[in-house]
Formats: structure tokens, sequence, C-alpha cells
């Protein structure tokens, strides 16, 4: 545990998703693309040119009725720490542009919109598919551009976004308390998918704060990340009773069991950055 | 016409001839500008990519080049480091045929990034634990000194030559040559490598990922080595092909023997390494992924199933080796010209599967695999630096002694 004063401790934010209070509902990315001003096209069908910086996925334990069971899956950015957690995520160790960090302050993965050269190296690093290529310049509808978020810039056409765990919210919190000369409160500072989920399937905060109710979350028996044995890293956990889906968090031979819980697999071997 | 500019001693046909050859390539240039200038002024959707398929034909297309164009830096490491005196006679199209393959990699990566104006990022907010930043740094000097070397041969033009000054540079820069040769040598093994590294890198695609020393994972050396190998056999293939364009020998048969040999040996010795590696990736490194190997091919449509392992390793790896390192094979001009071909084609379809597979398979278990087909303005992009290359060739054979055993091999008879 992290014993420095919580003022200046470095915070490691992230989220936990109970996948059996999920409902699929969605509002989490309309939440998320009004919140952050993620583009609309006429036509979204096609899921692999439309951004969704959340997306929810529905999975099925592939029986037959009536035995079929379905999961909805929220895949935010995983805002990965990398192997051995020092920053070094799949894709801010390859963007050669330095358009994407890692804040060792918040452990949030930043994306430079106005440094991003649109080489999608980080797109090609992502075993998430959290990040998003604006493939055309964003068009609003009339009158919606007076309602667009002033706390987020829109992105140009070629560059790269993703989730920030509304890292605006967080700005805004923290002048607030350093003004006040406090620590941000924990619900100070909650992403807009968090607030909009019906069900509170989603809880956000410090990992590293055992005063904030992800600290407990992410040891709860249930718990389980996203690809795990690639080593990631990722700030996003997932909690789920059932073992069917705790099994589809990640890859197995088929001799294998699913993983007893996060950071159950070591890391083994180097290589690679 | 232009009989002033043409060598002296050789013989050229006819100016008509030629710039009617030349319509074909012309009119692909024109349509690969024109494809260029949609991708610029209108973004990358004119392209097929999409966020799955974020690196796509135009990377495999510069991996591909990059690696063809080995051949300049590696037959300038023989001719000049290692002192193989017979490769004089061919390191002038070994460096045309670079030149055009590192220029095509430019303009395709300057067609391929979303804000080309902002393509300088990658030198002035340059991250160094990216291969990509290694790649551009290493590329940029690597092209330079290529047309360092691609210099001195344009200076020997018949009128050029005939400025005192130029005919003096041209000769000092063939004297300090050697310099230039080792220094291409030491970057592209950098940037043939940081190329391996660009998906060897990927802990997060374990199709991709691969294990290695210190931060290379071991495409890093695989790249290089392959290029190496493959690279001359590009260039032996191009001057083949020059050859039945224009109906005459241009470079002894000793001299494709010596440098089809190295290259079966180094080929021979890459194929030993990539068969090792893959195996090691395949029994220690993918399981611990939680993939099986044949998950890769099997669960995939038939753009990557196994054949393409098959093709790469087998076919267009181990039988071009068997016939490159026995003499009297490579010395049957039906089996060395099948065996490069080979080789250039093995050498193509590995960037093609390093580049295309860790994008196609899914990794979350929830995914599916993505089938990607290029749309006419990445084809288009894709031909006109070939296009491209295909006239600077054919003007630099026409204008400059690319080739300095053509007067002997091909005796003008004075009328």
């Amino acid at each position: 545990m992290n014993t420095e004063p919580k003022e200046t401790r470095a915070k490691k934010f992230g989220m936990v998703i109970d996948l059996d209070k999920c409902t699929g509902c969605g509002s989490c990315m309309v939440a998320c693309s009004s919140e952050n001003n993620v583009p609309v096209r006429k036509d979204e069908s096609d899921k692999l040119l439309s951004a969704t910086w959340i997306r929810v996925y529905r999975i099925t334990n592939g029986k037959e009725f009536p035995d079929t069971e379905i999961c909805y899956f929220p895949r935010p950015c995983m805002h990965c720490g990398g192997k051995n957690d020092d920053g070094h995520s799949p894709c801010v160790s390859v963007c050669p542009a330095t358009a994407t960090d890692y804040d060792h302050s918040t452990g949030i993965v930043s994306q430079i919109y106005t440094r991003c050269f649109g080489c999608r190296y980080c797109m090609a690093a992502c075993p998430y598919h959290a990040r998003y290529f604006n493939w055309w310049d964003p068009i609003w509808p009339a009158k919606i551009e007076e309602s667009l978020s002033p706390d987020v810039s829109p992105r140009m056409r070629g560059v790269v976004e993703k989730c920030s765990f509304c890292f605006h919210r967080y700005q805004k919190a923290k002048d607030k308390a350093y003004i006040e000369e406090r620590d941000v409160e924990e619900m100070e500072y909650q992403t807009a998918c968090t607030q909009a989920c019906p069900s509170g399937a989603i809880t956000f905060g410090d990992l590293d704060n055992p005063d904030h109710a992800v600290y407990t979350l992410k040891q709860d028996k249930r718990a389980f990340r996203l690809l795990e044995r690639l080593h990631t890293n990722p700030k996003v956990y997932y909690l789920s009773a059932r073992s069917w889906v705790k099994r589809a968090g990640d890859n197995y031979v088929s001799s294998e069991e699913p993983t007893k819980g996060p950071g159950a697999y070591k890391l083994e071997g180097h290589g690679g950055h | 016409m232009d009989s002033a500019l043409i060598p002296e001693g050789v013989e050229r046909c006819s100016f008509k001839r030629f710039t009617l050859g030349m319509i074909i390539p012309a009119a692909l240039v024109i349509w690969g500008l024109y494809a260029a200038y949609l991708c610029w002024f209108k973004g990358l959707n004119q392209t097929n990519m999409n966020d799955s398929y974020g690196f796509a034909l135009w990377i495999w297309a510069d991996l591909a080049v990059i690696a063809v164009g080995g051949g300049a830096f590696f037959t300038g490491f023989l001719r000049y480091v290692v002192g193989k005196d017979e490769l004089k006679n061919i390191i002038n199209f070994a460096v045309l045929v670079g030149f055009c393959c590192y220029c095509s990699a430019m303009l395709i990566l300057a067609i391929d990034i979303g804000q080309p104006l902002r393509g300088w990022f990658i030198f002035w907010h340059a991250n160094v634990h990216s291969m990509l930043t290694e790649v551009a740094f290493c590329l940029s000097l690597y092209l330079t000194v290529l047309a360092i070397e691609y210099l001195p041969l344009l200076l020997e033009n018949r009128k050029l030559d005939q400025v005192p000054f130029f005919h003096n540079l041209g000769h000092n820069m063939h004297e300090v040559m050697a310099v230039f040769a080792a220094t291409g040598a030491f970057l592209s093994c950098f940037h043939q490598g940081s190329l391996g590294g660009v998906t060897g890198v990927l802990y997060g695609r374990p199709f991709g990922m691969r294990e290695g020393i210190f931060i290379w994972p071991w495409t890093f050396f695989l790249y290089t080595w392959s290029a190496a190998a493959c690279g001359p056999c590009f260039t032996m293939l191009s001057c083949k092909i020059t050859e039945m364009i224009t109906g005459k020998k241009l470079v002894k048969d000793n001299v494709y023997n010596l440098l089809a040999k190295i290259s079966g040996w180094m080929l021979g010795t890459y194929i030993v390494a990539k068969i090792a590696d893959t195996l090691w990736w395949a029994i220690v490194t993918v399981p611990t992924t939680g993939f099986t190997f044949m998950e890769f091919y099997n669960n995939s449509n038939n753009f990557h199933g196994l054949w393409i392992l098959i093709l790469e390793i087998g076919v267009c790896g181990l039988l071009p080796v068997a016939i490159l390192v026995r003499k009297k094979w490579r010395e049957n001009s039906s089996l060395f010209f099948t065996a490069i071909l080979l080789a250039v084609i093995g050498v193509c379809v590995n960037r093609w599967v390093m580049v295309m597979q860790p994008m196609a398979m899914p990794v979350m278990t929830f995914d599916q695999w993505v089938l990607y087909l290029p749309s006419w303005q990445e084809w288009a992009t894709t031909i006109l630096p070939v296009a491209g290359g295909i006239i600077i060739i054919a003007l630099s054979y026409r204008y400059l002694p690319v080739f300095p055993q053509e007067r002997e091999l091909n005796p003008v008879e004075k009328s």
C-alpha cells in the first residue's frame, strides 16, 4: 500500500465494471459520446469505422435455448500500465511522436490530438480495439455545434482518439481542490459513463486508495481483467460470478482453467518494449 | 534526337520507341498521383482500411520495397567493405534499384499518414522507445546515402561529364564511396531491423509478438538478415528483366553467380533461423498467451491459412536455397531465374504475413476475424512508385553508363 500523504501521492485511476449488473442499455456509450464530442456519422452501421470510446459487446455462452446466457461487456480504454506496470503500455511505447503518453501521476493514458500525425501504430498495438481513427472530419448536425462540450476539443480528420477517463473532469476537480488546499474527493472525479450507468455497474476511482470503492472491488474474488496474460496490465477490472464470462476475458488452451484472479499470470521472459 | 546524351559505345533504341515504351508506366504514375491527391485532400476514408486494419496494403508495400531494396546496402557492403571486386559490375544497378525502392517507401509513407503535414513530428517529438522512430531516422538518412551513391553515376552522363566541376566531383565521390557504403550498411542494419521490430514489439498482438534480446525482438534480426539475403535477389531479378526488355546481356554470368551464391547461403541461414524462430514462437511463446499455434491458421479464412506459412518457408525459402547454393543448378538460367523470383516473393510474403495477420486475427475472445480488400486508391498509390521506379530505371539505363560490362558484352559494329 502506498504510504505517501494523500495530497501528493500518485493516483492510479481505474474502473471496475460489474458484468452481472450490466443490462446492455448503452447509456454509457451515449453519455461518453456526448461528454467527449465524439462525432456521429449519418451511417454508423459499419462498426469498424465508427468511434465508440466505450463499446458494449454482447457475448453469449454459445449454448442453445433454453441454456443460452447473455453478457454485455463494456470496453473502454484499459489505460494499460504495461509490463511490470512501468507505463510502457502497448500503445504508448510504440507512438513515434509521443502523441500518446502515460501519466505516472494518474495512471491515465493520454492522447494529444494536435500532435498525432495518424500513423495508426497505436491502433495496431492495442489488442482491445480501444483506439479509433478519424477517417472523416467531424460534421455536426445543425445547432449541435452549440451544445458541444467546451472542455473537450473535437478531433480533426486523420488522428487517433480514445477514452481519456474523462480527464477534463479530473482537471476541473483538481483545480477546485487545489484552491481549497485539499485532495480530490472520490465522488468529485467520476467519468461520464460511470454516472450515466442506471444499474450502477461501473465504479470509478483510485485503485491504490483504500478509501475508494474500486480498491475493495478489484480484490473481489469475481474480479478479472481482459487479456490478463498478455501483461498489458489494464486498469479496468470486471466482476462476474459466471465462470463462462470470466473465461471469456482471456484466451486459454483447452486444458487450462481460467485465471484465479488479476495478477495470476507471472511475467516471465524478456524482450520487446 | 537525344543521341548526344546517350553513353558512348552503346546502342539504344530510337527516342520514339523509348517514349512509346514509357506510355504505360507514365499513365500508371498519373493514375497513382490522382489517387494520392484524393487521399491527401479527402483523407484516408478513400481507402478500405478501418479501425481493425490500421496497418494495411501500404505498410506491407513499405516493408516489402525496403526489404527488396536491401540489395543496395548488402551489395555495397560486399563490394566496398568485404572487397568482392566482381560486384563493381552490378553495384551501380543495385544502388539505382535501391534508390527507387527507398523513394517508393518514403512516398507511400507520406500518403499513409493521416496528417501528412505533421510528418515531421516524428523527428521533432521523437519517442525513443518506438521502433517507427528508429525507422524514420535511419530510413531518411539512408535515402540520403543512396542519393549520394547515385549522384556520381548521374554525373557520368555524357553531357554532364563535359562540365569539369561535375567530372571532378563525380571522380572524387567515387574515391570515397566505401565510406558511404559502410554508412549505408550500418544504417540499413538498424532500419531493416526496426521494421522487423515494428510487429515484434506488439506484445498485445500474439501473432506478431516475439521474444528477443534486450530491446530487440527476434524479428529485428530476421528482417535485416532476410533483406540482406533477398535484396540482392531482387537486384538480380530486376537486372534479368532489364536484359529481357533490352534484349542484351548486361552483366557477366560470373557476377550473377557470385551474388547468387552469397544470397543462397544468406537465405539458407535465414531460413534455418526463421524455422527456429517459428518453432520457438509456436511451442514456447504462443501458449503463454493462451493461444495454440493452429488457432492462428485454423480459425481464419483462406487468406490467412497455413498455406501461407508453407509458401513462405517451403516454396519460397527452402526451394530457392537448394537452387542457389548448388553450383550446377544456379548456373542453369531457368532454375536461377525461378530461384531469385521465389526468394523475392518469399520475403514479400513474410512482410505481408507480419503486417496483415496481426491485424486480422482476433485477440479478445469475443472478437472476429476481419477481412480487408484494398480500395482502388490504395492499389493505384502502391503501383505509383513501382511505375515511377520503372521510369527512373529506364531513363538511367538510357542516359547513364549503369552497366560497366555492357560495351564489352555488346560491341557496336562501326558502320
